[in-house]
């Protein structure tokens, strides 16, 4: 824990790809299904090594969570793979109601989600999915941020009872993790030492938890005292650990590649909120706005969803 | 005493199921007449199919129905539910007492069909849904190189959903020859004649474009139904379709084809004479087959 010399991995999109690989091989009830997107799922090699077990619909995302749907009543390991903006988009009523309401536990898996696709603009972003399925009963959301807790998440999907949801970006992330990280879904992993009291806790989901854990640790350098969970997942959510931790800090931030409607942010105010934990908080995100222009990078940059925004948003809450 | 006890003194398979049809229709009117809501036009008019596929064609039981090997069944159009309980409670998937607790509050017989009753397979009730379903569900048994079939009822006016037609696609792609799919060609919807809301026609032709082995049938004669079924699949490597031309409101007079009756509730003076109805059918079919 704490500052130290970070490893660059790979794409978390990779690391998913390579877990399906391993497990295929074991589990021939495993199917992908793709609608036209085996190569931008880095599926390519599965597809290679077992014809039988990926299934092509076609650019059709309605039909592709419809027929998972129907795969996954049968006994199938069913892992639905789409870009995110379509998958939870365009196939929204059938994550409702084939997948959510009538329980047949697909893992759908979305993937260059939130601004990943970068210039590519609104058409191919999500940044509506994570407020989309919290309103959705019956559905488990996780965001992996780096490479171990994709590996980890992946693999707990496999024999997963209900229906859950995988969000995985596209740029290679760095290792934020010990390779002996505990990673369950549901529970937060926390990145800095555990303190008595905090300045600032920061919470984060996805890619975005880079920026965050370079953040963390600028502050400590700079005295101040802070708390840092990856909230990989927002349902169930680990409601514990973050009361916990917002008791014992002074302010709240949180950062998520998503709208600052509906998301970690959102979740997390709501929580403290109804629990008595009145603090000064800040929802770093992409706000209810014509997205500006440009990479993800350019995007992170312009909403202060970088290390340097995060400090500064931290310094502000503080002062007030 | 349930009136939909077996039948016991049929003489024949057509004669057994076309009275079974009578009372499915009388239990299908006592149903909407208690709950005070249903879908009492589609319900009548699909009910003969389900009759013939749950009393003749598919091996689906309670005591089956747990296990995967064996047939399966999607109700798509899922506003026509008083027609599936009804078909349901026949087969012993639940009581009479539980049916006729519809629509009260934590009551899991709703208006559409919920896997919280026993016998239902997949949640429905928003249009388009039911064919991918059964498709997944088709290709998950061909992989496992099982030979069930899958039956899945579809409403015409539900055809304008374009998830049925990407469904279509994976349905002939994949050769499922072990799916069935049904048309509960009524002609009317909600707002009025199909042709009038938004043209289906040439229904057969788009079908087979799109891969569908296609038969015709009126889907009201038992005899036709039986002998249709009877000839599945149609022909190898296609999935199987089935439009059954069928009357909205089939089996009462005075709803047949009236786009009013799509689920409107009989009043007391309707209701009576809708009794009425049925037991002159019960004497005409008491007399015709002795």
């Amino acid at each position: 824990m704490g500052s130290r010399l970070m490893v660059m991995g790979q794409p978390n999109l990779i690391i998913f790809a390579e877990t399906l690989h391993g497990m295929a091989k074991e589990n021939h009830d495993l199917l992908v299904v793709t609608s036209d997107s085996r190569g931008s799922g880095k599926l390519s090699e599965f597809s290679d090594d077992f014809p039988d077990q990926i299934i092509e619909v076609g650019v059709a995302e309605q039909n592709l969570v419809g027929v998972s749907a129907g795969l996954a009543s049968m006994g199938k390991h069913v892992y639905a793979v789409s870009p995110t903006c379509f998958l939870t988009t365009r196939a929204l009523e059938q994550i409702k109601n084939d997948v959510a309401y009538s329980n047949n536990p697909v893992k759908l898996i979305g993937i260059s989600a939130g601004v990943s696709y970068g210039s590519l603009g609104t058409t191919h972003h999500s940044l509506h999915d994570y407020a989309a399925l919290l309103s959705i009963n019956n559905i488990d959301i996780v965001a992996p941020a780096d490479n171990l807790e994709t590996r980890k998440a992946v693999k707990a999907s496999l024999d997963y009872k209900k229906p859950i949801y995988l969000r995985f970006g596209k740029r290679p992330m760095p290792n934020l993790h010990d390779e002996d990280a505990v990673f369950e879904i549901g529970k937060a992993i926390p990145l800095m030492p555990e303190k008595e009291v905090y300045d600032v806790v920061i919470l984060a989901i996805g890619e975005p938890l880079v920026p965050a854990y370079h953040a963390a640790n600028t502050l400590v350098e700079q005295g101040y005292s802070v708390d840092l969970l990856s909230v990989h997942t927002l349902r169930p959510f680990d409601e514990n650990a973050i009361l916990e931790s917002a008791r014992r800090s002074k302010v709240v931030i949180t950062v998520e590649e998503h709208s600052v409607n509906g998301g970690l942010g959102s979740r997390t105010a709501s929580l403290l909120m109804q629990n008595g934990v009145f603090r000064p908080m800040k929802i770093i995100g992409i706000p209810d706005e014509y997205t500006v222009t440009g990479s993800q990078e350019e995007i992170f940059a312009h909403y202060g969803i970088t290390a340097d925004g995060i400090v500064h948003t931290a310094k502000m809450l503080l002062e007030q | 005493m349930s009136i939909l006890n077996k039948i016991s003194t049929s003489e024949g398979k057509i004669a057994e199921l076309e009275y079974k049809s009578i009372l499915y229709r009388e239990e299908i009117l006592k149903i909407v007449r208690h709950a005070g809501a249903g879908h009492t036009g589609g319900s009548l008019s699909c009910v003969d199919i389900l009759n013939v596929l749950y009393n003749h064609l598919m091996d689906i039981t309670p005591s089956n129905f747990s296990k995967i090997d064996r047939d399966h069944y999607v109700h798509s159009k899922g506003h026509s539910v008083e027609a599936l309980y009804v078909v349901l409670l026949d087969q012993g998937f639940f009581s009479r007492e539980e049916l006729y607790k519809i629509e009260k509050y934590e009551s899991p017989f709703i208006g559409h069909p919920s896997n919280a009753v026993p016998g239902v397979e997949q949640n429905t009730g928003a249009l388009g849904h039911g064919l991918s379903l059964t498709v997944g569900m088709a290709l998950a048994d061909k992989l496992d190189g099982r030979d069930n079939r899958f039956f899945t009822l579809l409403g015409d006016g539900e055809l304008a959903e374009g998830s049925n037609w990407e469904a279509c696609e994976s349905a002939s792609h994949y050769e499922l020859d072990n799916l069935v799919a049904i048309i509960d060609r009524n002609d009317l919807q909600i707002t009025g004649l199909t042709e009038d809301v938004m043209s289906l026609e040439p229904l057969r032709d788009k079908f087979e474009a799109f891969g569908f082995a296609v038969r015709e049938v009126n889907g009201h004669q038992i005899a036709d139904l039986l002998d249709i079924f009877d000839q599945l699949p149609f022909e190898a490597d296609k999935p199987n379709l089935i439009i059954a031309h069928t009357i909205k409101g089939r089996g009462v007079s005075f709803i047949e084809n009236q786009v009013h009756w799509h689920h409107k509730v009989p009043n007391d003076d309707e209701f009576q004479l809708a009794m009425d109805e049925f037991a002159e059918a019960k004497i005409a079919w008491e007399q015709k087959n002795g």
